[in-house]
This record gives structure tokens, sequence and C-alpha cells, in this order.
């Protein structure tokens, strides 16, 4: 009796939350599969795309545009890119700091922290007269820079509690096995501390994905614009109207890499991977 | 497979402690030598100084005829099994034996053939595929010695291998170990806190103190020669019997009574004002049972504790120890790690034995068997260096 009522306490209490987290969601998918003229006029004001199901006009039409599909390619690489540095630093950083001695490591500790509390909006327009000036303003390094040096100390400091978790005698036993530091690091300890670094890929990742305020102020042309900047400067057809339903379908679209990165890495993310390495 | 020797190896750490002091010890080629002491003796250190794990403050590490003072661990050749494995979780049981050839670049055939040798040795085959989150910690100790045995190494090192096993597991692994080490004829250095291993597994025991080697004998010489009052202590269970005595002439007066030990023994003792005597509890016996009769060397005493189990029986029996006395056995207490508890003989009598507790009893004991310790320097007066191995001088005068 007490087991199914905590059963039913249980199913209600998460759909709950799950109405609460993805009627944004939803909304937008609804929004997406209405037409143009629907949206505009509020002839139909259900949550169900009923008389004025568009189908997948408005995808065909955002993916026909250029600029948004240049917007996604811009996205997809500076927000991969900037991942795949920003955790090879930071594996190696926070190694550094989990297993060496060395003087100012609660330095650079502290000061990785700092940079992280550090206001994104103030550092945008000097970082905006410096881009210009070494001509890295509305390139793909221009945006790469400063996502990787905020995605860092975050990634570091996931990082070295993930490698203080691996127990010291894997790595001597990896070089009383013949192993160079190297050797011992990239084939015992990097595979050990997976979980933390897909954890901090996804971090870095989900960071550069959703940027905003560096995206709009540190591109002008479609060179280098990410999706979010893009989003906001797009028009569709009539310069009148805007076009919430192509929006809508845009931020579909854009939301699928991430869905598609997080299920990834997700897999890779195995708790406890390190069971059984030592006893105790 | 060589030959390690240890010359005046020192190692300090950042503020000056010596871990280990000054040890010495020439381990043969194939010799399976015991690294044994309490916990904080150096031991661990000392081993893993050998395996280039720790640095060496001073002194020299010879492993064959090479100085491997400041080579890396890989150089060195050896192989090791570490305390708690340190099985490589991500890699199979395979992939875990492999992974010492991998390194050095073995063929994919040699290593299959090398895998599957070290495998059908320690009866892993069946595990090969699995991870060693999935293992026994039996099956587990056998894959670390696995990892060990693949590769030509120069020397094993087990750092406590068994100590994370259960009793029943450990017998069987230390039987395993000391057969796969005859087999193989391989120089071995084995680390312990476990005196069983280190008598039955030793060539030879090295026994430490503070980073100081006390003794270093077959387990036949340290149990009956120790050169002091630790290694006494150390060895044997349960432990030797510590009592005040004092010579006169050639008798040995102890708390229940003097006994004879003739001249020889005497004559080392004699003039130095009160001794403690050692006596292990299976030297003494129940008079009413004991074959060698003697009045001479039977004393009477009142029983408090009888602990009967079955083969033999274990009979306490109190007494006062002089403050002199009380202060070192309290000292040596501390060194092994113990509590220390009420001063108490602890004898061990025939499973026959029909003496209960409260009873006034008459205990045989065998004289020509006690050890004559000095109170103020801990050395053995009565020991017998031909058959006692190798007992550094500084072990008896800082050791006390």
């Amino acid at each position: 009796m007490n087991e199914l009522k905590q059963k039913i306490g249980l199913g209600v209490g998460v759909a709950l939350v799950l109405a609460w987290c993805l009627l944004p969601v939803a909304w937008i998918l609804s929004l997406s599969f209405k037409s143009q003229a629907a949206v505009s006029n509020g002839s139909d004001p259900g949550f169900l795309p009923l008389d004025s199901f568009a189908g997948l006009e408005n995808y065909r039409a955002v993916w026909e545009d250029d600029q948004f599909r240049r917007a996604i390619i811009n996205s997809i690489g500076i927000s991969l890119i900037a991942t795949v540095l920003s955790v090879m630093i930071a594996t190696l950083a926070a190694y550094a700091i989990a297993r060496l001695e060395f003087k100012g490591k609660k330095m650079v500790l502290t000061t990785a922290l700092a940079i992280a509390m550090f206001p994104v909006v103030s550092l945008v327009s000097p970082l905006f007269d410096l881009w210009r000036t070494i001509g890295l303003y509305d390139t793909w390094p221009g945006l790469i820079l400063p996502y990787m040096s905020f995605t860092l100390p975050l990634a570091i400091w996931t990082l070295s509690a993930f490698f203080r978790e691996i127990p010291w005698e894997m790595e001597q036993a990896a070089q009383v096995d013949g192993a160079t530091s190297w050797q011992a690091f990239r084939k015992v300890i990097v595979p050990l501390a997976a979980p933390g670094v897909f954890t901090a890929a996804i971090l870095t990742f989900f960071f550069a994905w959703n940027d905003f305020v560096f995206g709009i102020t540190l591109t002008s042309t479609e060179a280098a614009r990410p999706i979010p900047a893009a989003l906001s400067f797009f028009v569709g057809p009539d310069p009148f109207q805007r076009p919430a339903s192509l929006l809508a379908a845009a931020a579909v679209v854009a939301t699928i890499p991430i869905v598609l990165i997080v299920l990834f890495f997700q897999r890779k993310i195995v708790a406890g991977l390190t069971s059984g390495a030592v006893k105790g | 497979m060589a030959a390690i020797s240890l010359r005046n190896i020192v190692k300090k750490y950042g503020d000056g402690f010596p871990a280990v002091n000054d040890v010495s010890i020439e381990i043969a080629d194939g010799e399976f030598v015991i690294l044994v002491g309490p916990s904080g003796c150096g031991k661990s250190t000392l081993l893993r100084m050998i395996v280039g794990l720790e640095d060496i403050t001073s002194g020299d590490m010879v492993i064959g005829d090479r100085k491997v003072n400041d080579l890396a661990p890989r150089e060195r050749n050896l192989a090791m099994v570490f305390q708690n494995y340190a099985l490589y979780p991500h890699l199979s049981v395979y992939e875990n034996i492999a992974f010492p050839l991998r390194l050095a670049g073995a063929s994919d055939e040699e290593v299959d053939e090398k895998v599957r040798n070290a495998s059908k040795t320690l009866e892993l085959d069946e595990h090969l595929e699995r991870k060693p989150g999935n293992l026994s910690g039996g099956q587990r100790q056998r894959v670390a010695m696995g990892r060990a045995i693949v590769r030509d190494a120069d020397a094993f090192l087990f750092d406590e291998p068994l100590s994370n096993l259960d009793a029943k597991l450990r017998g069987q692994m230390r039987t395993e170990i000391s057969r796969l080490q005859k087999r193989l004829g391989i120089t071995t250095v084995y680390v312990t806190h476990d005196q069983t291993e280190a008598m039955t597994l030793g060539d030879r025991v090295a026994v430490l103190k503070r980073g100081l080697l006390q003794q270093l004998a077959t387990p036949r010489e340290l149990y009956e020669n120790p050169g002091n009052l630790f290694v006494a202590g150390f060895i044997g269970s349960p432990p030797m019997n510590f009592l005040p005595a004092e010579v006169e002439g050639t008798r040995l007066t102890l708390p229940f009574g003097s006994v004879e030990i003739g001249e020889e023994k005497a004559s080392r003792a004699r003039d130095r004002g009160l001794l403690i005597a050692g006596i292990r509890p299976e030297h003494f016996e129940d008079a009413a049972i004991a074959d060698q009769q003697g009045s001479e060397s039977s004393f009477t005493a009142t029983v408090e504790v009888v602990e009967w189990l079955g083969n033999e029986t274990y009979a306490y029996i109190p007494f006062e120890a002089p403050e002199e006395v009380q202060q070192q056995l309290k000292q040596l207490e501390q060194d092994l790690d113990g509590e220390s508890l009420r001063t108490q003989l602890v004898v061990t009598l025939d499973g026959a034995s029909r003496i209960s507790e409260g009873d006034e009893a008459e205990i045989w004991m065998d004289a020509s068997r006690i050890h004559l310790f000095d109170p103020a320097t801990g050395e053995n007066l009565t020991v017998d260096r031909e058959h006692a191995g190798e007992i550094p001088a500084e072990a008896v005068e800082v050791g006390a």
C-alpha cells in the first residue's frame, strides 16, 4: 500500500517537473509547425497547430537561408574547437595541479577562479577594441579565445578533482611496468579520468554554444557569427513582420546539435569507472 | 635475474627525519628476502627505493652490476606487486597482464604467448576477458602477480601483497607465492608486517625498527637467536615472555623462583645487576606432563586465565616487575605497535594439561632456552653469534 502511494507520488512529481521544464520546448516546437500568417494575425491561438499546420515549411525556409546555414557551421566549428582546446589544456593543467608540488599552485587555482568570476559584459568592450586592433575581430579565433578563457577555470577545477581521485599507485605501477611519465599519463591516467574529461567537455561546449554576448559584439558578418547572434538578426522575407514561426524553427534546429552532443558525451560518463583499480 | 645490494642506504624526508637509516643488505641472486617490522619502520620506503619510486638520500643501490640510484623505475627492470594491486580498471585482465609487454613493444604473437603462459600458471584462463572490477580479491591479486611474472624482470618486489585478503585466502596465496618464486628462481624482496609471512616465505628476514636494520638472518636464526629485545619480542606468537632476572653464581633468579642456567650463560651476564630474561611460551610445560622433569627448573604459580585451543593451552600468570624493567617493557610494546598491558607470563602448555583457572600449578621450564637481555641497551647477552645472521652494531646501541 505504502509502496504504491510512493510510486504514484513519484510519478506525479516527475510529471510536474518535466512539464515545468519542457513547456518552453514544447511551445517552441508547436510554434515552429504553425504557418507564418497564422502566428502573425493570431488566428490559431491553441497550443496544437490544428488548422494552421505548416508541415516542414518553416524548417525548409530556415535551411534555405544562407545566413543561418553559415551561422550553424560557425557555431559548430567554434564550439568544437574551443571545447577540444580547452579540455586538452585543462587536462594537462589539472594533472599538474593534482599531482605535482610547485610554487604558486594555490595562485593558479585562485586566479583561475577569479577569471571565471569576471562578468562577461565588462570584458566585452575592451576585447572589442583589442580584437579590432590586432585583427581578430570577426574571426573564429576571435571567439574561440574568450570562450576558452572563460571555460578553462571550470574545466581545470572539475578535472583536478577527478585526477585527485585516481590513486597514485596506478601511475607508479605503470612506471614500474616500463612506462615513461607521458605514457603513464596517456595510457592510464587519462582513460581513468575520462568521465571528468567528458564532463568538462560538455560544460565547455554548453558555454560556447549558448554564448550570445561575445557572439554579437565580436562579429559583424557571417564570417564568424554564431547561431545565438544570428537568430537575433533573423528577419525573414518581410522586414515589417517578425517571423516568429521561422525563428522557432531556427531555435529548434539550433537545439538539435547540443542534444546530440550531450547524448554522445553522456554515454562516456560512466560512473564508477575506477572501481576495481584498488582494493578499498 | 640479478643480485641486489643495498649499501648504507639512507632516506631522509624534508623535515630531516631519517625514515631509513644506514641500511645495508646484500641480496643474493635468486634469494627470497623479507623486510619486516612494525608500521613506520621504513620497510616500504626501502622497497620503494629499490624500485625507484622514492629517491635515495645517500648510499648505493646496486642491481646486478649497475648502480641504479639515479635510474627511473622503468630503467631498472623490476616487477612490483602493490599492496592494493593497482590494476588498470579500464583494461581487461588480458590487457592488464600484457601492459608491460605492450610498453616494451612486443609483437602480438609474443604478447599472446606470454600472457597465456602467465594466466595458465596463475589459473586466470577463464577470467582473461573480464575487467578487474568484476574480480574477487584473490583473483585481483593473481592478476597483479601475472603482470609481474609476464616479463623477464631482474627481481620481484612485493609490498604487503596479502594484507588485503582474508585469512584463508592469505594462507593459500602465501604458498602460491612461495611455489612461484621457487619455480622461477627469481630474486625477490617482500615487505610485510606479518611475521607468519616473514617466517614461512623468506630465505632470510631483515627485521627493521624505526629505519634501522635490527637483524638479518634466516627465520630459524631469528627465532632461536634474536639479537636484541626488539627482535625477540617481534618474532614469535604468542610473543616471548620478558621477566626481571638476576644472576647469582650459575643460578638465575626469576619472579617465580630460581633456575640453573649453567656457567656459560651465567658468565656472560654476571655482575650486571638487574637483567631481562626472555623465554618463549612453548619452553614451558605443565610439570605433570613434561617428560624431562627436573625439580630445579620448575616453579609453582597461580594461573589466572586459561585458554584451551585443543592442541595446546595458553595459561596466563601475572607477576610484579620492578619499575626499571616495566619502563623497558612498556617502551618495547610501543615499538611493537602494541598496548602495554599488565606484566604477565604466557605459557603454552600441552592440550592434555588439566590445569584450570585459579589453580596453583607446577610449571616446568626449559632453562637452556632462556635469553638474557641488558635492560639498558636491549642487547641479547646470551646470543650465539655464529647462528644469528647479521646484527648491525648500531642496532643494539641506538635500538634500545
